[in-house]
């Protein structure tokens, strides 16, 4: 841990340093540090990658060498910002880019420092730099992860479970050899008739299937099977786990998170401010589809909403809310908070919504009951990293384990239900 | 225990140790009254069940569809479940305050008062609380009308003008008739429709009339004005009948300022002192060190007599007019002389006289300056009494042709409505914009409703040079229309926009007057975000007093008695209701009065002495109905015995016995408006002859709260010593429980058969200063709201089963000896107050979780007292092991259920349920529920920190009680935070010695735990009440 963690750190003053000193001194200049290109990794990720790839032509333009194409570092600053603006100022390369790309509008990000855009131009200059990768198939960490979890615990099963039917196939065999020799025995002896009638009985399908044990087995295998069958049953009564209803707009996961890489928050904006995640409104999905497949009958349905004609590529004002069949329902008296969850504890979307990017359409992969929800906050460690408010409580927790989210009350009724 | 020992009781009841209470004390559920008939049988049950597991096993086949239906443009702002709040301002005729609007997915559902404001600086009242219910109130007219049918607003528009130029053309009369305006732009949209109807004057009055005072300073001063208070610099408080604290004029801002006066800590030792001279006993006089009970025919002469006394110091004449033998009257003027320009004198009387003889008073003290600014006058009552009755003669006379009442319900709230209602039918046009169908327009031609004060834009000046905004934090939910906007239509303006107005006025008024912002919108935004505009207040200019005061002296001589024969009826507007213009919101219905505990009514109140005579008694609730006669005019009542109501004087409370206004409030009580008299051309609360009053063979009931809950004679749960004590020593009537072991007696906290709980981040606590508590319950209105708390209806009070989180007990005691019932009898006449907030008090040994056989009831890392609804079984064994009697049950289901639609519009239609926290569950049938220290508030201020990465700032989480305290009375915080409030104010100390439960010491010598004997260790702390009052001298 620590000899990873000392490089790090050092990298990280480094950079820092530097980031102070190209401030001071040279504020335009594209940084080629690491930790700034990370910082830029993901903001490109979580807002500019539903519109721009690196090299490659989306909804906007690939971003690969904006930084000597564009008029000037300030120029991009002022287009992020708010576009609008630059364009209606009459600047030449302005109103010919907003041309070329169908009049479309950039989202504004009024809220970007200086510092922020500049670590996202330090991104896209370092992947336009890199060579070409080879493509390969891509796999998700967290499945990878959960199913060889599984097998190895499944493969412990089955060999306990055929261990154990040898240990039976070996008991009815050593059986058969003591009744025989018994019988053997007993022969020897002075037997009356009866008692010889008993020892000699046959044993047929009929004396078998009369006999009090087997009865008595097969009636407790049936009792027992269809109290846990009875049982299983209620426990499923309001668990709608597996829900897959379909929606009016069939819009894919798939192709949006999985193909396109576009990130969850992207479209779920309240998903790291508040208790709702957010089913986007239209608007966002007039980003991308004011250019991008305006033919399609799905596509139609947005316009329908939000009163867009194609022809004119303008707003009619008549809209019309689009209403999303709700898969994940929980209980009035259960409170939940995605920001706590996503943004302070850094829980992937996945966790809990399961392979999102391969669903064509969503359903609802876990069980969602107060049991599922306790079994993560067991076994969960709490992310405390960067985070002052666990200071206290990583002080006082006197133990060699990872803090849990149960050891600081996770588990207590008021933290759900109030 | 403590040698100072008083006796505290809750009402007469258990005074008198009335065989009826004495039978339900001890029992956690009496049932009282008959046990209602719930008409189910074996069959029935047996039927309900067979449909209720059909029911279930339907249910659970299919869940219901349900949609998530988003914007489908998002504002930048909305995101759903996450609140915003907008500043505004609460108007209700001259009411006025300050406030934050809080709405969850556009809707609003909570009010909290607005810190920026100079004038209500941040505090709120019970009805400021309580409004955002009245948003909701399924009685709003839904659109206008015209007559009795429905109209669009073009029809009633096309024929209100057509009517006015009619009335226009032939040189007739029109009157607009309202409250006090407080906005000035609104009187500028008035004075537009004056000049396009010049023919047009405007007329306001004020149920809680202050016209006594206007007329006063213009003697006294040659102005008519209310000139600023500013308690907080006064030493000495004296008030004849003004319920400062209660009703009077501005009473959240006084009731800011006077707690700053009753603050006290071992640092600052000094608190003001403060005589009451009324009749009633109302909320300030309950707080007051001294009262004496005077009648109300002797409140000018009370008056006149404190100018006499000062008169003498000074050296100038005395009036014409005296009065001898009132307890403690030279006591205060000895005291005013010494603290001269650093006291305060006010009358709640309307009587011009009185008030010229108050400002003589005040001048002779040099007041005006540091206590009274005439330099910042307040507009809050502005109504002129004298034009309103000349205005309903001119009506009678039939010289009036139109008259239009601007939210206002003079029919049901002036004594001169019934001759009002006569008049009107004669005039041709009548419009009324109340937003109900009240009183006053049900006789109005044309309904034009208003929107409610949470729809509208608006500004208001409620004091000179303080202005505030007031923006709409939902948009409109009924075809209601700005009545700014239709006095535009219908004065021809070719724009009608109020709010375009609006930022006319502003822009010439203040932007173009100021230089810091150089765009308009800048400034728009920033008055909007912070809701208040303050200009530069003017220089005081010392005042000359010029009234004549022999006339003033023979006027008072000749109105008021020193002592006089036969009841007199003295009239108060009420702390919850107030003046009957909320009357339909029943969370003021339900709440409690502060001092007679009543819900659901209004009754007459007399002393016990004249009860006897006239042979009325209460038991248990049970009182008789009294013919009450005032000048002819007779009703019967029921009549409420009252500790310290004036033996001779009977109070009623106005706000009640409306007609038309809502199935809430019509035909509760009685209309106490046609009783008011007139004195010296203003309106009278007091009627000082021809009032009579009889018992009858009836009985009522009342349901009060005051006897629910008793400890059952545990003397120490009140604390309190006189300022002297607590001077020289800061520990002065603490009482130190002691527990006796096998050879010693060691403190209660020594001994423990828990091991107790370690907080290893928060450990919230609260802290609930007695002293500065005034009872006003605006915490228990918020509490309601906050936490969607059911509202029951007078019927289930009466059966003890008011669901309240927070209560308020209200205490009479006296300085008599426990056993000395004839001293305590005596006493009863003019008992001390005092006020307990009495809630969860969470603590750390709770025996209601060790009862609760399902673990429903929790304790939390964080020191709280958890109740888990889903899991409650309802099995009561956690109220009954209570100590504080603070945990409410669910006896019925009150959401969804036509038995409460009435009582509970929160729960049960679809439009009083959009006031509803959704972050609280609303609680079923079968479950236990108590005070939860506002969980989610406690979780929301969690968040927040954790999403910024810090720890928990003090002050960011606050309870809805807290918040809606206006004297800072309640604190609540992190007990943990070595840097929060109610650490020092505490002055908590880690102590490691202790060796059970909490690991606390604390240091402030004036907190106690209530009942600490019994171990419970809660984590709610009370600080000792303090009386500025000499024992010497009321011994003497």
């Amino acid at each position: 841990m620590m000899k990873h963690c000392l490089p790090a750190l050092a990298k990280f003053l480094t950079s820092l340093i530097l980031i102070l000193f190209s401030l001071s001194t040279f504020a335009q200049e594209i940084s080629k540090d690491a930790a700034v290109i990370k910082v830029g990794e993901e903001l490109f990720n979580g807002n500019c990658k539903s519109c721009h790839r690196v090299k490659q032509k989306l909804v906007g333009p690939a971003l690969a060498g904006v930084e000597d194409r564009a008029p000037s570092i300030q120029w991009i600053k002022s287009w992020i910002r708010n576009s609008a603006k630059v364009v209606a100022s009459g600047d030449a390369y302005a109103v010919a880019l907003y041309n070329e790309y169908n009049k479309s509008q950039m989202t504004a990000f009024n809220s970007y420092t200086d510092d922020q855009i500049m670590s996202i131009l330090a991104y896209v200059k370092a992947e336009a730099d890199k060579p070409e990768a080879p493509k390969g198939p891509q796999v998700t960490a967290d499945g990878g992860g959960a199913e060889t979890g599984a097998s190895i615990s499944s493969t412990y099963l089955n060999a306990i479970v055929i261990g154990m039917v040898l240990i039976l196939v070996l008991l009815v065999i050593i059986l058969a050899l003591i009744i025989s020799a018994l019988k053997k025995y007993l022969d020897q002896k002075e037997l009356s008739d009866e008692e010889k009638e008993v020892v000699h009985s046959p044993i047929t399908v009929t004396t078998f299937f009369q006999s009090k044990g087997f009865i008595f087995v097969v009636v407790f295998l049936v009792a027992s099977i269809s109290f846990k069958t009875v049982i299983d049953g209620l426990y499923t009564v309001g668990i709608q786990q597996g829900y897959q209803p379909k929606q009016p707009i069939a819009f894919s996961h798939k192709l949006h998170a999985g193909a396109y890489e576009i990130n969850c928050k992207y479209c779920h904006t309240g998903v790291m401010k508040g208790k709702q995640a957010n089913i986007p409104s239209p608007n966002i999905c007039m980003n991308c589809h004011t250019q991008i497949k305006q033919d399609s009958p799905e596509i139609q349905k947005i316009y329908a909403a939000i009163g867009y004609d194609v022809k004119t590529a303008s707003y009619t004002g008549k809209q019309k809310p689009i209403e999303w069949v709700r898969i994940h329902n929980l209980p009035d008296l259960a409170y939940f908070n995605h920001a706590q969850h996503v943004n302070v504890g850094q829980v992937e979307c996945q966790t809990c919504h399961g392979p999102i990017q391969e669903m064509e359409v969503v359903k609802q992969y876990s069980l969602l009951t107060m049991g599922w929800c306790v079994d993560c906050h067991r076994k969960t460690d709490v992310n405390t990293k960067g985070n002052a408010y666990y200071d206290k409580l990583i002080e006082l927790h006197n133990s060699k384990k990872a803090m849990k989210v149960e050891d600081i009350g996770g588990l207590e009724c008021a933290k759900c239900h109030y | 225990m403590g040698e100072t020992k008083k006796t505290y009781w809750k009402g007469l009841e258990q005074l008198k140790n009335d065989p009826a209470f004495v039978k339900h004390a001890d029992k956690e559920f009496a049932v009282i009254g008959a046990e209602e008939d719930r008409g189910h049988n074996r069959r029935d049950f047996l039927k309900m069940m067979g449909f209720s597991m059909a029911a279930v096993s339907l249910a659970a086949c299919e869940a219901p569809i349900r949609k998530a239906i988003p914007y489908v443009v998002k504002p930048v702002d909305a995101d759903a479940g996450i609140p915003n709040y907008y500043a505004s301002t609460y108007l209700n005729g001259g009411d006025y305050c300050s406030i934050v609007v809080k709405t969850r997915d556009g809707r609003p559902i909570k009010i909290e008062g607005n810190s920026l404001s100079n004038v209500t600086q941040g505090g709120t009242s019970a009805q400021v609380e309580a409004s955002v219910l009245s948003l909701y109130d399924n009685y709003r007219l839904r659109g206008p009308k015209v007559g009795t049918e429905n109209a669009s607003w073009e029809d009633l528009d096309k024929q209100v003008i057509a009517k006015l130029s009619e009335i226009a053309s032939k040189g007739g009369q029109v009157r607009i008739v309202s409250n006090t305006v407080l906005s000035p732009s609104t009187l500028s949209v008035i004075e537009t429709f004056k000049a396009k109807y010049p023919t047009t004057q405007h007329i306001q009055y004020d149920q809680n009339s202050s016209y006594g005072i206007l007329k006063a300073n213009e003697e006294s001063f040659g102005k008519q004005f209310v000139p600023s208070y500013d308690f907080s610099k006064a030493n000495v408080i004296v008030s004849v009948a003004a319920d400062f604290i209660g009703t009077w004029v501005s009473p959240i801002e006084f009731t800011k300022q006077y707690a700053k006066t009753r603050e006290v800590s071992e640092a600052k030792r000094e608190m003001s002192r403060h005589f009451q001279f009324e009749s009633n006993l109302s909320l300030t006089g309950a707080n007051a060190d001294y009262r004496s009970p005077i009648k109300p025919s002797q409140e000018g002469l009370v008056v006149a007599q404190l100018y006499n006394l000062l008169a003498a110091k000074a050296g100038k004449a005395a009036l014409g007019a005296s009065i001898e033998n009132i307890k403690h009257l030279e006591q205060a003027a000895t005291e005013l002389w010494e603290a001269k320009g650093k006291s305060l004198v006010v009358a709640g009387s309307n009587d011009k006289a009185v008030q010229t003889v108050v400002n003589a008073i005040n001048d002779l003290l040099g007041n005006y300056g540091t206590t009274i600014l005439p330099n910042k006058p307040l507009n809050f009552r502005k109504g002129n009494d004298e034009q309103f009755a000349s205005f309903v003669a001119e009506l009678e006379s039939g010289k009036v042709d139109g008259v239009i009442f601007y939210n206002c319900n003079p029919v049901y709230d002036h004594v001169l409505g019934g001759k009002l209602a006569e008049a009107l039918k004669g005039v041709s046009l009548t419009v009324s914009t109340s937003y109900t169908e009240d009183e006053t327009s049900s006789l109005s031609g044309f309904k034009a409703p208003d929107h409610h004060y949470l729809e509208s834009w608006n500004d208001a000046e409620p004091k000179k040079n303080s202005f505030s905004l007031s923006q709409p934090a939902i948009t409109q939910i009924f075809k209601s229309r700005q009545t700014q906007e239709s006095f535009l239509t219908w004065a021809g303006e070719t724009s009608s926009d109020y709010f375009a107005l609006l930022q006319k006025n502003w822009r010439t008024w203040f932007f173009e007057k100021q230089n810091s912002v150089a765009d308009f919108q800048t400034f728009w935004d920033k008055s909007l975000y912070d809701g208040v505009y303050e200009l530069p207040s003017d220089e005081f200019a010392a005042l000359e007093f010029k009234a004549d005061l022999a006339s003033v002296g023979s006027s008072i001589a000749g109105n008021y008695k020193a002592a006089s024969e036969g009841f007199e009826l003295a009239i108060y507007e009420n702390y919850g209701v107030g003046n009957g213009s909320q009357a339909n919101n029943p969370l003021l219905q339900e709440l409690p009065d502060p001092i007679t505990k009543a819900t659901w009514d209004n009754y007459l109140t007399v002393s016990q002495k004249d009860a006897k005579a006239k042979g009325f008694s209460m038991d248990d609730g049970t009182v008789q109905m009294g013919k009450l006669n005032v000048g002819g005019k007779s009703v019967n009542i029921p009549v409420v015995v009252q500790p310290g109501q004036t033996i001779g004087t009977i109070g009623l409370a106005l706000g009640y016995g409306r007609t038309k206004v809502g199935k809430v409030a019509e035909n509760i009580g009685t209309n106490a408006y046609p009783f008011l008299a007139q004195v010296n051309g203003s309106i009278s609360f007091n009627v000082t002859e021809g009032v009579n009053l009889e018992v009858t063979s009836e009985t009522y009931r009342i349901a009060q709260t005051q006897t629910h809950e008793t400890y059952m004679g545990r003397e120490n749960v009140i604390q309190e010593a006189t300022l002297a004590e607590f001077k020289e020593k800061p520990n002065a009537g603490r009482d130190y429980p002691k527990i006796t072991k096998w050879e010693e007696k060691v403190d209660p906290a020594a001994v423990s058969l828990w091991k107790g709980h370690e907080y290893k981040n928060h450990h919230w606590g609260m802290a609930i200063d007695l002293n500065t508590c005034t009872g006003c319950a605006a915490c228990v209105v918020a509490c309601n709201v906050e936490n969607n708390v059911s509202l029951v209806g007078k019927d289930e009070v009466l059966r003890r089963r008011e669901m309240h989180w927070l209560r308020i007990d209200r205490y009479y005691s006296s300085d008599a000896k426990p056993g000395d019932f004839v001293a305590l009898e005596k006493a009863a006449e003019n008992p001390e107050v005092t006020f307990q907030p009495m809630l969860c008090q969470h603590c750390n040994n709770a025996p209601c979780e060790t009862v609760c056989p399902v673990a429903a009831t929790t304790h939390s890392t964080e020191g709280l007292n958890q109740m888990t609804y889903n899991r409650c079984i309802g099995t009561r064994y956690c109220a009954n092991n209570c100590p504080y009697k603070v945990r409410r049950f669910n006896w019925f289901k009150y959401h969804d259920n036509q038995q409460f639609y009435q009582s509970n519009p929160a729960m049960n239609t679809d439009l009083g349920r959009m006031v509803l926290n959704p972050e609280v569950t609303v609680r079923s049938r079968g479950v236990m529920e108590k005070c939860s220290f506002c969980a989610q508030r406690i979780q929301t201020g969690k968040l927040n920190a954790k999403k910024e990465r810090r720890p928990v700032k003090d002050g960011e989480v606050v309870t809805a009680c807290m918040a809606a305290c206006s004297t800072g009375a309640i604190l609540f915080g992190d007990m943990n935070d070595p840097e929060s409030k109610i650490t020092k104010l505490l002055q908590i100390e880690k102590d490691e010695k202790r060796p059970y439960g909490i690991d606390k010491k604390i240091g402030n010598p004036r907190a106690y735990r209530v009942l600490e004997e019994i171990g419970v260790k809660p984590n709610i702390f009370y600080l000792t009440k303090i009386r500025n009052k000499d024992k010497e001298k009321e011994n003497a």
